[in-house]
């Protein structure tokens, strides 16, 4: 239940004025922009496109699949939304299941409703579609694996940004939310990209010329727009553990502080680079470094998934 | 699954706030919420204003005593990631645990945010319900277009509600047909790994797609065989009375009182 609630959907009274009109600002302009692209691309065939398309988004958040334990999974479906509509339509119609969500239902606030479009939004357009461009073109196997790990890392960067929002509004603390928004969404990011690439697959065997549309819609500035959404992620990262924090303050009373650093498990302690010292500089090398070591595996993998589909078709 | 009774919880009524036309309306709950994130922490005494303010708006519409609080519950999930700020902010430590290897204080400041963030969240959720269950779909939709909020966008979240209920259907007889199929034993794992699992909902996700994609294309079509040319007409008015310009003067001038008397008693 609690798996299935967690759609991301910030509520008034969170977001503190200044975040809540800030996100505005910038959801408005992606917004305004994701008018104009889908207006001249469609015409008067985007309304209802859109619209029946964003009633399917919100109708396919309906099919579950069990997990364990009385749990069950189910679709976000903005990277989906983005992948085959292409990135501007995708906006648009999360911006339609997202204020309709909270006029209808009051899932997420009004004054809110402009951090959620960012996180719901404009994040999967930028870090799905973008990542997913990076390997559309590249045959079948490539393509879904790209569409998998491009769901699970819009779903954790939208989770990352709504902790952020939270905290830089004084709301929760960085030390426990940052951390636990990105576990769980490492988990639902799992079920996410399941889904997504399910669904992908199917559509491309049964319409495949959908896809070729919605990668022709949308320019090459996407990707680079998800590489860079990706890294803005990680240099901000540091301001999240860099505030006085309740925690580390108790920690640090009982000496707990100490006995913290040496846990076994950890590789970089405190998110940090031994060497550099406890710095902002640090936090930065440390995600980068976490960036650049994900980034390898899937080029590995998707060189390995490459070279074997070539292999098979000789 | 989505009851039906979730879907529409406008109630009908006849009364003042019903009738206030729609944009006033959302004017008024957006400034609500804003002076609510305006008002400084432990300001208790404007919170209770503003809850006075929201109690008024309930009793004008006739709503059942309750009502608003009982559907308030929503944000609750995220009460629970700000029950951490109990612990992030310095201040006097009022009471300490242990939870495992971690101790956790919670401070005075701790306590008092907190509960600012509490009562901001339920004040707000609370207006929003009630603009929800006194402003019918179509009325917010003309209501935002009044209000600038471009066509397009519009349109869009109108076609969204109308399609909504047929897709919920769709999606509903994709979930029976898959129950139908599905046998489980009583005892033990049943179906497929997982990851099977999830990739069989993937193809249901992908199957409404491509129903849907293909009913936009037929409603589409029907649209244009009726003389659709990128707009959507509307036959009511909605012309703004003196009724709505007091309702709205009103309104705001409580807000500013409450914005006072936060200001003066902190």
């Amino acid at each position: 239940m609690f798996l299935a609630s967690a759609q991301l959907h910030i509520p008034d009274g969170f977001l503190s004025l200044l975040i809540a009109a800030f996100a505005w600002l910038l959801a408005l302009i992606a917004v305004a922009a994701a008018v104009r692209r889908a207006q001249a691309t469609l015409d008067e065939r985007l309304v209802p496109l859109a619209g029946v398309m964003a009633a399917f988004i919100f109708a396919g958040q309906m099919i579950n699949f069990p997990v364990a334990g009385g749990t069950s999974g189910h679709l976000i479906g903005a990277t989906l939304a983005a992948i085959v509509l292409g990135p501007w339509l995708g906006i648009l119609v999360m911006t339609a299941v997202i204020a309709l969500q909270a006029l209808l239902f009051q899932d997420g606030g009004l004054v809110a409703m402009g951090a959620n479009i960012l996180v719901m939004g404009v994040i999967p357009a930028l870090v799905g579609y973008g990542l997913y461009r990076l390997v559309a073109g590249r045959g079948r196997r490539v393509a879904l694996l790209g569409a998998g790990i491009a769901a699970w890392l819009s779903v954790v960067a939208a989770a990352l940004l709504t902790a952020l929002f939270l905290g830089f509004s004084n709301t929760v603390s960085f030390a426990i939310v940052v951390p636990v928004m990105l576990g769980i969404h490492a988990l639902i990011g799992l079920g996410e990209a399941l889904i997504t690439v399910g669904a992908l697959s199917f559509i491309r065997a049964a319409r495949p010329q959908l896809l070729e549309r919605s990668a022709a819609v949308a320019g090459r500035g996407w990707i680079a727009g998800g590489l860079v959404v990706t890294l803005l992620v990680v240099l901000l990262s540091p301001f999240a553990s860099s505030f006085p924090d309740g925690l580390e303050w108790v920690a640090g009373k009982t000496g707990f502080l100490a006995n913290a650093q040496d846990a076994p498990y950890e590789l970089l302690p405190d998110y940090t680079i031994p060497l550099l010292g406890e710095t902002a500089l640090s936090t930065i090398a440390a995600g980068l470094l976490g960036a650049l070591l994900v980034a390898v595996v899937s080029l590995l993998a998707a060189r390995a998934l490459r070279s074997r589909s070539a292999e098979r078709s000789h | 699954m989505l009851p039906t009774a979730a879907f529409d919880r406008y109630l009908h009524g006849e009364s003042l706030i019903h009738r206030l036309d729609p944009r006033v309306k959302l004017v008024v709950t957006m400034l609500f919420i804003v002076s609510n994130l305006l008002l400084p922490d432990g300001a208790w005494l404007a919170f209770l204003a503003a809850g006075g303010f929201l109690l008024l708006g309930a009793r004008l519409a006739h709503l059942p005593p309750g009502y608003l609080l009982r559907r308030s519950v929503l944000a609750l999930p995220f009460a629970l990631a700000a029950v951490t700020v109990l612990f992030s902010q310095t201040g006097q430590p009022l009471w300490a645990f242990r939870l495992g290897a971690w101790t956790l204080a919670v401070s005075d400041a701790g306590l008092l945010r907190f509960a600012s963030i509490l009562a901001r969240s339920l004040l707000s959720v609370q207006m929003a319900i009630l603009l929800t269950v006194t402003t019918s779909f179509p009325d917010l939709m003309h209501g935002l277009r009044h209000l600038r909020v471009p066509g397009v966008l519009v349109a869009i979240i109108g076609f969204m509600y109308r399609y909504l209920f047929v897709l919920a259907d769709e999606a509903s007889r994709l979930l029976r047909a898959r129950a139908a199929r599905s046998a489980a034993p009583a005892a033990g794992q049943a179906g497929g790994s997982v990851i099977w699992r999830a990739r069989v909902a993937g193809s249901m996700v992908g199957q409404l797609f491509l129903r849907s994609y293909e009913r936009n294309e037929r409603v589409y079509n029907a649209m244009l065989a009726r003389g659709y040319r990128g707009q959507l007409l509307t036959m009511n008015p909605h012309v703004m009375t003196a009724r709505d310009w007091l309702a709205g003067l009103a309104a705001v001038l409580l807000l500013a009182a409450i914005q006072l008397a936060g200001r003066l008693a902190a």
